[in-house]
């Protein structure tokens, strides 16, 4: 697959032969499923997730085909709610945030220089767990069970006497099944970026992207836990019997939505910061340049990461909390647009001051600057909590997020696929097929949400089922639905756009773009040790730079290209110095059995089957208790004294 | 000056210059700070909760019918759980020198002292359960959620520490150059401690303040 056959001349061919020799995987059935290779890994989180965006995809057309014109007739009113909170949870847990830790998992290790994650099994029991998680949800919508109380599952519609059945037990036992993974993806992120950068990479050399990944990992390791204590109290409070969201014993209502937004507004900037990073990434590949102000920018990152946690009240203006606290929230609301401000004006100037290269990433970009921006004004706008009453729970609101999520997510996301395609693939996508596309998805994206700023002011309220004539709505919503089918037929388009680079493409060269960062020091697709040499790191673009390209080539030495092993080096936090070389863990079947007691546990708790899942549990301990168990060593090389 | 350089030698030995060097942490150490730090939060939106729902429910807390909590048997559970440290701290000492009696001894001391306590909270229950059980109301589902919450934390830091305890016993699993498994389990059996005299606060002690 690799498209550079002769060894760079510092490594030798022995060392390569060694190389591949430890970290190659055999081609089997059994090594498909122990892998723990991060670019396997990395790959099968951006197909999956790419799946599960389908899905939810999907379930947006049906609900845009019943709400095409008044009182049509399409789905009912039970099967619609299911759609709308399917499609909105699977958007934001199963696809948005799996999706960029995919982008995470492939590049952070090739953009810091190294040879996998900080803990590869993890990384593997990672994404079985999401993918467990994912057809967990989803196997419910076929049954009629799936959630249907929207994605934020408010109190007290969550609770057993208002919505029986097991739609909201597969919401609160899916996301606290999803967690795990989330949080476990998380840690591997911030250690493998504290430990494992390349000798030379400094704090003050890292790519944008990784600064983004890693706060990003920050703020799920601080606010996750909020979303998995509601959702074990919503857990309890529907199965066992006990009282936190209910009123009339003591409990509160609003501490639901306390605790989810808690969670919920870091959220967004975990969705939307790594895409961020996305754009920083490609940026100077197609503006020649590196991006303008990069302490600014990693500044802003981690400026982000803190306030979004004092904003989350902003979600809750329309709850009746003391007029003090709305102060308060709407100030820090207004003030972490400026941070969000920052990173969009040093972009603008990067484009400015750079020479452009209109390839299809550089067109997501744009596209992505023009909506981002459209989004983020409606969100100012919300920020003052007299305009945020008047226009809460409208089609305002559903406008707002989508600018948001798809311009700020999503477009990033699309520019970093046909960005990183030839990377991933080895393969080169088809660039007119790519600006079809680009057109398309964006036409689509603003034809279908922009009318709903206009009917949602006109007060057509968000999650009905459907609506009688009312002036204003009818003709928007038709329109609505013809810019959905529209997007979708651009996202078909870049789906085609893969699938036919991946057939068909040209071979790509290692560095078909002349872009910055490592992961294009190498061969395209990267070897399953990622580099002959790791390379010694002397600036923030050491792909422009020629002493780290050096380092790679005949400036290699044995200290970084460690062929005696499966190894890789371990550096300091702040400064990389070189620390030691460490062994790295071979393929093993563990983290999918583990995933997969858990996937049994989860399951026995939904069809109260406590027995089995008692059973479940000691097998996720077992398990674990066998995987980390030590080795034998020798007394003298443990160092016993006595 | 030659004198002040005389000073500063003596105040800063080769030994403290060498701990000064650049040498980080490893990835499993930072691996479990990081999971103690997301756990941590856990607790703290669970204790968060519980004031929460505590000054929005009104003057009388616990709620009538529920008498505060007594302190005799949670001030001997922390007598019982907050000391177990020290075993864990002098057993770590211990294999870094590569005597693994005192790993071994200093183990088996804090599986006395977690089973002791998982003991008395047993004993606690079975009198809390005559009065109160988790349904009764929003009081009775906090109690029971946030105190055995804490208690399946202290068992699965007793698994821990059973599991090393059986990996030294079998030999040829720590010394004084691999001991990162015990640093990282008494990590996080330090977090179970220092978690208990939150719990501490917020259930037994607050009610009264």
């Amino acid at each position: 697959m690799s498209t550079t056959t002769t060894p760079p001349p510092g490594v030798s061919a022995q060392d390569l032969a060694r190389l591949a020799e430890h970290w190659a995987e055999r081609p089997s059935l059994r090594g498909w499923f122990s892998t723990v290779d991060h670019k396997r890994i990395g790959r099968r989180y951006l197909v999956t997730a790419g799946f599960f965006f389908v899905l939810a995809g999907l379930s947006a057309l049906v609900m845009r085909t019943q709400l095409a014109r008044p009182e049509a007739g399409v789905v009912s009113p039970q099967e619609y709610n299911q759609l709308f909170s399917m499609h909105g949870t699977a958007m934001i847990f199963l696809f948005a945030t799996p999706m960029l830790f995919g982008f995470g998992n492939f590049l952070v290790p090739l953009m810091i220089g190294s040879r996998d994650m900080a803990f590869p099994r993890l990384n593997a029991f990672g994404y079985w767990v999401f993918l467990f998680a994912g057809l967990f949800m989803w196997a419910s919508l076929p049954f009629g069970a799936a959630p249907n109380n929207g994605w934020f599952a408010y109190a007290p519609l969550n609770q057993e006497q208002h919505n029986p059945g097991l739609h909201m037990d597969v919401y609160a036992l899916g996301l606290l099944f999803l967690g795990i993974s989330t949080t476990a993806a998380s840690i591997n992120f911030i250690v493998t970026a504290l430990k494992l950068r390349a000798p030379g990479m400094s704090l003050n050399r890292v790519p944008l992207f990784v600064w983004a990944i890693v706060a990003t990992a920050f703020m799920v390791i601080f606010a996750l836990p909020a979303l998995n204590a509601d959702n074990l109290m919503l857990f309890l409070d529907r199965r066992f019997g006990t009282h936190f969201f209910d009123p009339s014993a003591g409990g509160n209502v609003l501490l639901w939505q306390h605790l989810f937004w808690i969670f919920g507004h870091p959220d967004v900037y975990i969705i939307v910061m790594p895409a961020l990073g996305i754009v920083s990434a490609v940026l100077p590949a197609f503006t020649r340049r590196g991006v303008v102000g990069y302490p600014l920018i990693v500044l802003s990152i981690v400026s982000i990461s803190i306030i979004s946690f004092g904003v989350w009240v902003h979600h809750m203006f329309a709850t009746g909390l003391p007029q003090l606290s709305y102060s308060f929230f709407s100030a820090a609301s207004t003030i972490i647009t400026i941070p969000s401000g920052i990173q969009i004006f040093a972009w603008l100037a990067t484009m400015l001051l750079g020479r452009l290269v209109l390839r299809v990433p550089l067109l997501f970009v744009i596209g992505f600057v023009v909506t981002f921006v459209l989004g983020g004004f409606t969100g100012a706008m919300f920020a003052v909590t007299a305009f945020d009453q008047q226009v809460t729970d409208s089609y305002f609101v559903v406008a707002h997020f989508h600018y948001v999520l798809i311009g700020g997510a999503v477009f990033p996301m699309l520019a970093g696929i046909y960005y990183w395609l030839p990377k991933i693939t080895g393969r080169m996508y088809h660039e007119r097929l790519g600006r079809w596309a680009f057109w398309l998805v964006f036409a689509g994206m603003h034809v279908t949400f922009f009318p709903m700023h206009l009917y949602g002011l006109f007060g057509m309220p968000r999650r009905v089922y459907t609506y009688r004539s009312e002036p204003g709505w009818d003709g928007w919503n038709l329109v609505s639905t013809l810019g959905s089918y529209l997007l979708a037929v651009g996202l078909l388009l870049v789906l085609v756009g893969v699938v036919h680079a991946v057939r068909r493409g040209r071979p790509a060269p290692p560095d078909p773009w002349e872009g910055d960062s490592l992961e294009w020091s190498t061969a395209s697709p990267p070897e399953p040790y990622n580099f002959p040499a790791l390379p010694r790191v002397h600036s923030l673009h050491p792909a422009w730079d020629e002493r780290t390209a050096e380092s790679l080539g005949a400036g290699a030495t044995a200290d970084r290209i460690l062929s005696d092993g499966r190894r890789t080096l371990v550096t300091s936090e702040l400064d990389a110095h070189p620390e030691r070389a460490v062994q790295m863990p071979e393929s093993t079947l563990k983290p999918l059995v583990l995933a997969g007691a858990l996937l049994i546990f989860f399951t026995s708790m939904l069809l109260a089957w406590y027995p089995a899942a008692a059973v479940a549990a000691l097998a996720v301990v077992a398990t674990i208790a066998v995987w980390l168990w030590p080795p034998r060593r020798p007394d003298e090389e443990l160092g016993v004294t006595g | 000056m030659s004198d002040r350089g005389g000073v500063v030698a003596a105040a800063t030995g080769a030994e403290a210059l060498s701990t000064e060097l650049p040498v980080g942490r490893s990835a499993g150490w930072w691996g479990m700070v990081m999971f103690v730090a997301t756990e941590a939060t856990l607790f703290a939106c669970l204790l968060g909760s519980y004031f929460y729902l505590r000054f929005q429910y009104g003057p009388t807390w616990p709620p009538a019918g529920i008498e505060a909590p007594k302190l005799l048997t949670p001030l001997v559970m922390t007598a019982v759980l907050v000391p177990s440290s020290l075993p864990v701290v002098w057993a770590e000492r211990g294999i870094r020198q590569g005597q693994r009696w005192r790993l071994q001894s200093g183990l088996a001391a804090t599986m006395v002292l977690g089973v002791t306590f998982l003991a008395l909270q047993a004993s606690e229950y079975a009198e809390k359960l005559t009065q109160f059980t988790m349904t009764t109301d929003a009081y009775g589902s906090l109690f029971y959620l946030i105190t055995g919450f804490h208690g399946l934390h202290v068992m699965v830091g007793l698994t821990m520490i059973g599991w090393l305890l059986a990996a030294s016993l079998r030999g040829g699993s720590f010394g004084s150059h691999r001991h990162e498994r015990v640093r990282n389990a008494a990590m996080y059996w330090h977090f179970v401690d220092l978690v208990w005299v939150a719990i501490l606060f917020t259930i037994y002690l607050s009610p009264r303040l």
